[in-house]
């Protein structure tokens, strides 16, 4: 006797939808949980596709120009050879951060001042308000500020900006310049002034800190590849950069790339929450198939036929849940722009974009494939002795080979879509174990609930109270898949407030006690004395001064005889790239902000090696270098690093490692020279003071305004609030797409309490029957609803003080510091909304007689 | 006559808490084509077990179940649920209707299994017989017990089965019903020629077979034929 019969699959599909018949609203109902996770998805995928686009189409009015060459130091003859070579329009641009005074409202502000000349920018425009002040500001003493800074100090076009020395008339408001997002403004908001009035304002001095960029534009087509290859080695052994509108175009493309990927996950998470109330929900689906899938096998249907007729079912609605999702998400991505504004230098559009719908669709159907699975292969294993007596056997389910298969095939595809996310395995790796990790504890610690419940089950009780409880382990119970999907909303949503508040708290409690709130910088060396004073007229202390040497490191020889690292090696800055590694790459290219000191700070020690306050008696120069940096720079004690400080080589040897506490309002060092070197080198100072209150620092910057115009002033107060701002910003954006995972949660949530309906409601009814009142059948609803809520919070809170507590420790390295209000009153939430949906389930017991109940659930 | 089910020293054993518990104990009959025959026996005598082996719903734990020529105990899942769907009827105790279904589509479902088009015509014939034609369309909750179980007989004829197993068919009916359904399924037996397995505790049921087998603590303890 062999199996032979043909595979009918249309009498499959046949049997599928005859099965569905009474069951289609329940189908729905499991898959919108994953409606919301595709939808997310989709609009990400849409907008990441758009701003794809954008990016192509608007990358040049990104950088403004065809090249631009800049650098942080002023151009020597050679260099000004080569830019007046490069040809083309030309516009030039210094840029500083410096303080700004209103005379009107007579405050102050640091901000970042762009000195212009020429057409800047070639390509898109300077958006001002009123529209021609982007032109007219330019050959006259007249500025164009901000629409932050306008607004913050109440300033009208006509008004009046102290710059350095220099008053200046606000021509226009900046609404928005090339290449820049509502974050950076709100960082750094702009001043932009003429440049040939630079001088004369008093800032551009020796010393200063200044940003140099060229702007070049093309009339006639020429290529800029060949010309950048020409030019670029040159210009980058000096240190001067060079970006292109392709460079533009890779460099916003990968920024948003990592914004992108960040969502996708966080969307991704939405999704696996919305699988697992699928997987659930299936489970229970098929517990109820089994007589039905019994009879089919007695009448002859064969195992993988009835497999098939279920898994048809759930293939046809992954595929109406995923088109839903596609369609919300499509919708979404119309208000994403709104929400990312400040994120992202292009204007983002927000067209159909039909191949993310495509992949949202296969990707729903594909996850509510593969997560049905798990309980569809079990219906392998249904007997048709079921028709004569239920035997199902769960424990043989558990034990079956190709489940593992399945859960092999859920882990290969969360880490592919993290990789294909991520591109890279490692990250990807992580990313899973966390989730992996994160579902573990949870469905841990429901199974510890259950099994504690039952253990410990508190017999004195009352009646109602040991029902409702007892429905926490009894036979097609919710516990696991509540605590798993509410617990990770929670948990989601309770970490991202609480680093919130570490962040912030972090950078209050440094503003606190004795601790500097004020930094002063730029200060020359001929002011410090008189600055000083200054402070001290205002009765301010000076906590601080600090003298700053700017310089670039120039070799790097390493004692363990390893190939010395040297600038001179390499002929260009790619060279440099390809042979040697990309962290060697940056210790030669950046720039290095030194100071000298006979002694360590406050918030130093000497971790190896021995100090050096002074220069050795035979003119070795011995430095000490920040531990962390030095161990991920691979320095070691006795290396000799050669400094040029404008052109003056300065040999010196790595003689200790200091630890720092950066978390102190502190001038803090990656490396410190000793006294007797640095002396006479080109240097600004930097001075820390405490003011207290905003009055006195009102007062005391408008004095510094007046007198070091200079100078830069940075508020703490300020510092705080512009923290504050961005966020507020991030956060925005975080909570939205975890509003994803928590309405899915919410989704589960009623999901899995409707779904438990069809196991509650004959228990009802029989206590019902049996002379329960309508209060004693709410009571035991309400109490095995609130277990279920205030358990899976509560694991839900746990969790995120863990995670909380962890990423204060490692990567914020700060103290852990919980709001316990807030987690409070999300606790209470969560129970009240489980508890009012599990009533909300049970009404229609209460308000019919049994019979009727009975005879419509039938 | 031909023999069409063999059963030869058939045991079934479980494993229950840590012990074997036997179910049947070496188990011998044969049963001839065309023949009615009743399996009577006390609750937990092991009579549905056996209906279910003979049946190719299970498999035995020890020695040989032949229905139709065809060795059960040889096949896997899918070959046994080919064989019930070419030669087996069932009628059950609690009708096992598919709730999703229609009474007319419950009726078709064995015919379309195989494969057979046009199964309609047969399956409304088949309703016509059992008296109920003009309620096809209905669900199953929509039916009573005695028209669920009549659109079952119908569902269990439609595939011309060789042998008919009836486990309890008037368990869950009146006394009136009963009546009516046993009626039926004696008179769809004869017209068809097939071989009728009947499973109950009633003996006033049992004495319309031809043969009843006594079973008692999972072993024949008689085999008696009837006038």
């Amino acid at each position: 006797m062999s199996s032979n019969r043909r595979l009918n699959i249309g009498w499959l599909i046949k049997m599928a939808w005859r099965d569905s018949r009474r069951n289609r609203s329940r189908l729905l109902l499991f898959i919108s949980s994953i409606v919301l996770g595709i939808a997310a998805l989709v609009a990400i995928y849409s907008l990441a596709d758009n701003v794809r686009k954008d990016i192509d189409e608007q990358a040049a009015s990104l950088l403004g120009a065809d090249l631009q060459v800049s650098a942080g130091k002023q151009v020597n003859d050679t260099i000004r050879q080569i830019l007046d070579s490069a040809g083309g329009r030309k516009s030039e641009e210094r840029s500083f951060a410096s303080m700004v005074y209103f005379v009107k409202s007579k405050g102050t502000r640091l901000v970042q001042v762009r000195a212009l000349q020429g057409q800047f920018p070639y390509y898109g425009t300077l958006e001002t308000n009123p529209i021609n002040a982007a032109q007219t500001f330019r050959n006259k003493q007249a500025a164009l500020v901000d629409k932050t800074l306008m607004l913050q100090y109440n300033a009208k076009v006509g008004d009046s900006i102290k710059v350095g020395e220099l008053q200046f008339v606000i021509e226009g408001t900046l609404l928005k310049a090339p290449g820049q997002t509502g974050l950076s403004t709100s960082v750094a908001p702009s001043v932009y002034i003429p440049l040939q009035y630079l001088q004369q304002t008093g800032l551009s001095q020796k010393g200063s800190r200044i940003n140099y960029r060229y702007y070049y534009k093309y009339d006639q087509p020429i290529n800029i590849e060949q010309l950048t290859k020409s030019i670029e080695p040159r210009l980058e052994k000096e240190g001067f950069r060079i970006e292109t509108i392709q460079s533009q175009k890779e460099q916003t493309g990968k920024s948003f790339s990592d914004i992108s990927s960040f969502l996708s996950l966080v969307g991704f998470i939405a999704l696996l929450l919305g699988c697992i109330g699928v997987a659930s929900s299936i489970h229970i689906y098929v517990r109820e198939k089994i007589s039905a899938i019994a009879i089919l096998r007695c009448l002859g249907v064969k195992a993988y036929e009835a497999f098939l007729i279920y898994l048809i079912q759930i293939v046809a609605i992954g595929f109406l849940g995923a088109v839903i999702g596609s369609v919300l998400g499509t919708i979404i991505q119309q208000f994403l722009p709104f929400i990312l504004k400040d994120f992202v230098t292009v204007n983002i559009t927000t067209t159909i974009s039909w191949p993310a719908i495509v992949q949202g669709i296969v990707l729903g159907v594909f996850i509510s494939l593969v997560f049905a699975l798990l309980p569809l292969v079990s219906l392998r294993k249904i007997s048709p002795l079921n028709t004569l007596r239920v035997s199902y056997d769960e424990r043989a389910a558990k034990r079956d080979p190709l489940k593992w298969l399945v859960y092999i095939l859920i882990a290969a595809f969360i880490i592919v879509f993290t990789y294909l996310q991520l591109r890279d395995w490692k990250q990807s790796l992580f990313f899973t174990a966390g989730i992996l990790v994160a579902f573990f504890i949870l469905v841990s610690i429901a199974t510890m609930v259950m099994w504690l419940v039952r253990k410990f089950f508190p017999t004195s009780w009352s009646y109602l109270w040991r029902q409702g409880l007892a429905n926490l382990y009894r036979p097609n119970n919710q516990t696991i898949i509540l605590i798993v999907s509410i617990g990770l909303g929670t948990a989601f949503i309770c970490i991202l407030f609480s680093v919130q508040t570490i962040l912030l708290n972090r950078v209050t409690l440094s503003a606190s006690g004795n601790q500097p709130d004020m930094v002063l910088f730029d200060i020359q060396s001929q002011e410090k004395e008189a600055v000083a004073a200054l402070a001290r007229q205002n009765g301010l202390p000076v906590i601080a001064q600090v003298p700053i040497v700017n310089m670039r490191l120039e070799a790097l020889h390493k004692k363990a005889g390893k190939q010395p690292l040297k600038r001179s090696n390499a002929t260009s800055y790619d060279e440099v790239s390809k042979d040697d590694s990309a962290r060697q790459r940056s210790l030669l290219s950046r720039e290095y902000r030194v100071t000298y000191r006979d002694t360590l700070a406050t918030s130093e020690s000497i971790s190896d090696g021995k100090w050096n306050g002074t220069v050795a008696a035979d003119g070795t120069i011995y430095i000490s270098v920040e531990q962390g940096w030095g161990k991920r720079q691979e320095i070691q004690l006795g290396d000799t690093m050669i400094f040029n400080v404008q052109g003056a080589m300065i040999p010196t040897i790595v003689s200790s490692f200091r630890e720092v506490d950066w978390n102190r309002i502190q001038t803090n060092f990656l490396i410190v020279f000793p006294k007797g070197v640095l002396e006479d080198a080109p240097q600004f100072h930097v001075m820390l003071t405490r003011v207290g209150s905003d009055e006195v620092s009102a007062k005391f910057q408008r004095a510094m305004v007046q007198q070091f115009a200079n100078v830069s002033i940075i508020d703490l107060g300020l510092v705080l609030k512009t923290l504050d701002e961005i966020l507020q910003k991030i956060a925005f954006v975080i909570r939205f797409m975890a509003a994803f995972s928590i309405i899915t949660g919410l989704v589960v949530l009623i999901a899995s309490v409707l779904i438990s309906k069809y196991q509650r409601i004959q228990e009802s009814i029989l206590l019902r029957t049996l002379g329960a009142s309508r209060k004693q059948i709410l009571a035991i609803t309400a109490l095995e609803y609130f277990f279920l809520g205030a358990l899976a919070s509560f694991t839900g809170i746990l969790l995120s003080l863990g995670g909380t507590w962890a990423l204060a420790k490692y990567t914020f390295k700060t103290g852990f510091y919980v709001e316990a209000i807030p987690l409070f009153i999300v606790f209470l939430s969560i129970c009240l909304l489980t508890v009012v949906i599990g009533l909300m389930n049970i009404r229609s017991v209460l308000n019919k007689p049994p019979l009727e109940v009975l005879r419509r659930e039938a | 006559m031909q023999n069409i089910l063999k059963i030869r020293n058939v045991s079934k054993t479980y494993q229950s808490a840590g012990r074997t518990l036997t179910v049947l104990d070496n188990i011998n009959f044969s049963i001839a084509a065309g023949s009615t025959v009743s399996i009577i026996g006390p609750s937990g005598s092991g009579k549905t077990t056996l209906l279910g082996l003979c049946a190719g719903l299970d498999r035995s734990s020890a020695g040989m179940v032949e229905l139709h020529n065809i060795q059960l105990d040889t096949l896997s899942e899918d070959e046994r649920a080919q064989v019930r769907n070419q030669h087996v009827g069932f009628i059950f105790q609690n009708f096992q209707l598919m709730p999703t279904l229609t009474a007319l589509e419950n009726v078709m479902v064995p015919l379309e299994l195989r494969g057979e088009k046009k199964v309609k015509p047969i399956a409304m014939d088949l309703l016509e017989k059992v008296g109920l034609a003009d309620r096809s369309h209905h669900y199953p909750s929509q039916l009573s017990g005695g028209e669920q179980q009549r659109v079952s007989l119908a569902r269990a004829f439609s595939n011309k089965p060789r042998i008919l197993f009836a486990d309890e068919p008037t368990g869950s009916l009146d006394a009136e019903t009963s009546d009516k359904i046993i009626e039926l399924i004696f008179d769809l037996n004869k017209q068809s020629g097939t071989t009728l397995i009947l499973v109950t505790h009633d003996p006033d049921l049992a004495s319309k077979t031809q043969r009843i087998i006594r079973i008692k603590g999972g072993r024949i303890v008689g085999d008696d034929m009837q006038g």
